[in-house]
């Protein structure tokens, strides 16, 4: 322990009081410490006991979400109250607000889950019946047993009409954010500001335009390729906006080494810009297909919603996995309703499996250790991996 | 040995080359393609805003100014109107941000401050993984789940805050047997689903702009003496304060545009209320969606006209929210 004198204008040296207990070394510097945990579990634990007394035998509010509330109050309380004896207000405020932070992730995390466990408990009963995903609904009653019947229809169109929008977005989209980051100028300007502008668009009012112009101004009937284009025209901006955004922060350098190596524009876009800004592409892509796929409101004006597996996409009413759940939800029968929960497990997972995709793709490929200076002292593991992450332009390679 | 390079006579022939930032042969093509390409997006996507704006004439033409007054939608004696469906729009919209803001941000906050480090990148594959999830699937997760959890909560709430105008509902607050059919199908239902949609965009928003928050200032505070606390209130949040403003709008602007979930729990009623609470509401974009079918010519231009109304809301919204992110300290741009 160090006292320090008052003594004004000089400086002393600290003497060491002997009366005080000697010095405990703290056991690590980023962990709480014990009397920490103590306090912070233990008011926990108090206030759940607190809580069960509260709910169950004084007042009166049954359920268990009273009792999470409840708990969530008690906590609080306990706290500032465990801490104020040895604290200060500032412990307090921290204590408490990482308390209350805690619990609002815990809610968006069991809304979360919520949701999946949920469709899946309401939905496997189903799923358990190959034929599920084998057969389509044509001709099966509302009362039928799941051994009759699947959504093999929806599943083919989704995919079909998902296709085809592609084919159109995907070339389109990143030809325009090619546009607008490589060749640039007042037009491209304006390009971005309207494709900006139109991502705002609601998804009902695409459908809507798609209604208008094709099934009641052309006279054309609903089809699989009208609602391939209601989803086009929701995806293309989209898309055409993270490409731009992907493309935009591929470093100049790049372009410019493969322009001053004497190749053409193009060829500096084809083998310099796209395969840079490919894992960046690849995941606007995805997330563009696993927002198209689960939008309801192109579809549900465009489409026509069949019972039977339909292949052609110009002729005749198709349905999509989104269309199919929510007719079936509206029936209000039971068993479709237990039906369109099962459609909905399969929805998910479709997005699961892109989302995974997506997120494999955009992984940074993993760099070979690279030596950051040289000379013998760069052996040592630890210190070499920094500098060449904050400085990838000194990259040797 | 070196030379030294013999001095070319000047010859006045040879003018220097141009120099010139017009392409020429195969860089000309490429700019044309590209341009042309550029300039169909820009056809098809500004052909569907001129159109959409084009209808909107005809629309006004026949109803007059009162399409925005009007409150009722009845096709049948041609009264129409969209005063009552954009409130109903910003009811459950207000709904759904009076839930996902606070929850969003702490979520952020969570992320960025108090997760430990390994958990970390999993927490926000998870928001971005809600932020995917189909908004049909929180339409079901609303309307079997939450309804009625949020009925009995809308009759506790008329129980004891009844006196307030929102928490109002047209009902006996204290009948023996609370009639729960009067409690569902609200703009307070349909905003919980809506809620769970836009809370994952705001809040993937707010944790990048978050987690770009200088490590100098962070430690500064630290060394001071800052607690956690300290920490995120005197460097975290005013350096992401554009963050939070900017995607807390953009997912408004989605919220405002949401349809099927909204369609799905709500039952359709054209009257302007505030008692959120209580049943039947409408939105713009499940007016669409309800009505497209029965709908007349001139009908069919109305709806467009309430589309095209909606689709400038949403415009003005995300572009306040883009210039806001943008202007803020963080200056990160917006995805999606």
């Amino acid at each position: 322990m160090t006292t320090v004198t008052e003594a004004k204008g000089r400086t002393v040296l600290p003497s060491y009081d002997d009366d005080a207990p000697p010095q405990v070394p703290r056991s690590a510097i980023r962990r709480a410490s014990a009397s920490d945990r103590f306090d912070r579990y233990g008011a926990l634990l108090g206030a759940l006991a607190l809580t069960w007394l509260l709910c169950e035998k004084v007042l009166p509010l049954q359920g268990w979400a009273w009792f999470l509330v409840v708990w969530f109050v008690a906590s609080i309380a306990m706290t500032v109250v465990v801490t104020l004896l040895s604290g200060t207000r500032n412990d307090v405020k921290d204590r408490v607000a990482s308390l209350v932070v805690t619990g609002g992730a815990v809610v968006v995390m069991a809304a979360l889950l919520s949701t999946m466990v949920f469709v899946l408990a309401r939905g496997w009963h189903a799923l358990l019946h190959l034929n599920f995903f084998t057969e389509d609904m044509a001709g099966v009653g509302p009362r039928d047993s799941y051994a009759k019947g699947g959504i093999l229809h929806a599943i083919v169109g989704s995919i079909i009409e998902i296709a085809l929008a592609l084919l159109v977005t995907i070339p389109l989209g990143i030809g325009t954010a090619v546009f607008m980051c490589e060749v640039g100028g007042r037009f491209a300007t304006v390009v971005r500001t309207v494709v900006e502008a139109m991502t705002a668009l609601p998804s009902i009012v695409a459908g809507l335009f798609i209604y208008t112009v094709f099934i009641v101004t052309f006279n054309l009937p609903p089809s699989g390729l009208a609602a391939s284009m209601a989803i086009g025209v929701m995806m293309l901006p989209i898309i055409a906006r993270a490409a731009d955004v992907v493309l935009r922060v591929v470093p100049g350098g790049l372009r410019e080494a493969g322009l001053a190596l004497g190749s053409s524009r193009w060829r500096v876009v084809r083998h310099v810009i796209l395969p840079t800004a490919r894992p960046g592409l690849a995941t606007a892509v995805i997330l563009g297909v696993a927002r198209g796929v689960g939008e309801t409101s192109p579809v549900l004006l465009t489409s026509g919603a069949s019972s039977f597996l339909v292949t052609n996409p110009t002729h005749g009413v198709m349905n999509s996995l989104p269309l199919y759940i929510f007719t079936s939800v509206r029936s209000g029968e039971p068993d479709l309703i237990a039906r369109a929960f099962a459609a909905s497990t399969v929805l998910l997972g479709f997005v699961l499996i892109l989302f995974i995709t997506a997120r494999l793709i955009a992984r940074p490929r993993r760099t070979r250790r690279t030596r950051t200076r040289p000379g013998p002292e760069s052996t040592v593991r630890g210190p070499g991996r920094l500098p060449f992450r904050s400085r990838p332009s000194e990259d040797p390679r | 040995m070196t030379t030294i390079p013999a001095q070319v006579p000047h010859d006045d022939g040879v003018l220097p080359r141009p120099i010139s930032r017009k392409a020429t042969g195969a860089d000309a093509v490429f700019e044309y393609t590209f341009r042309m390409i550029g300039a169909s997006v820009l056809v098809i996507t500004g052909g569907v805003g001129l159109f959409l704006a084009w209808q909107a004439f005809p629309t006004l033409r026949h109803y007059g100014w009162s399409f925005f007054t009007t409150q009722q939608w009845s096709p049948e004696s041609d009264v129409v109107g969209i005063a009552a469906v954009l409130v109903g729009t910003i009811e459950v919209a207000a709904v759904a941000m009076f839930f996902a803001f606070p929850l969003a941000l702490l979520t952020a906050l969570y992320i960025t401050e108090y997760a430990p480090l390994r958990v970390r990148p999993a927490l926000v594959s998870m928001v971005d993984l809600m932020a995917a999830v189909p908004s049909i699937i929180w339409g079901l997760w609303g309307f079997f789940l939450v309804m009625p959890h949020a009925a009995a909560l809308a009759h506790w709430l008329q129980q004891h805050f009844g006196w307030i105008p929102f928490f109002s509902v047209d009902a006996d607050a204290n009948a023996a047997v609370w009639d729960a059919s009067r409690y569902v199908a609200s703009a307070f239902c349909a905003g919980i689903a809506v809620a769970g949609m836009v809370l994952p965009m705001a809040c993937a928003v707010m944790r990048q702009v978050f987690s770009q928050a200088p490590p100098g200032e962070r430690e500064a505070a630290l060394a001071l003496g800052a607690t956690r606390w300290g920490v995120v209130t005197s460097v975290v949040l005013p350096f992401g304060r554009g963050g939070i403003i900017g995607g807390s709008m953009l997912g408004l602007g989605r919220a405002l545009g949401e349809t099927i979930a909204v369609l799905l729990i709500v039952s359709p009623e054209f009257v302007i209320k505030p008692r959120v609470l209580e049943v039947g509401t409408n939105t713009i974009s499940a007016l669409i969606a309800g009505r497209f079918g029965d709908a007349t010519d001139i009908q069919l231009s109305a709806l467009l006209a309430a589309g095209f109304v909606l689709f400038l809301i949403t415009l003005v919204v995300n572009t306040l929210a883009a210039i806001i992110v943008n202007r803020s300290r963080s200056g990160i741009g917006t995805e999606t």
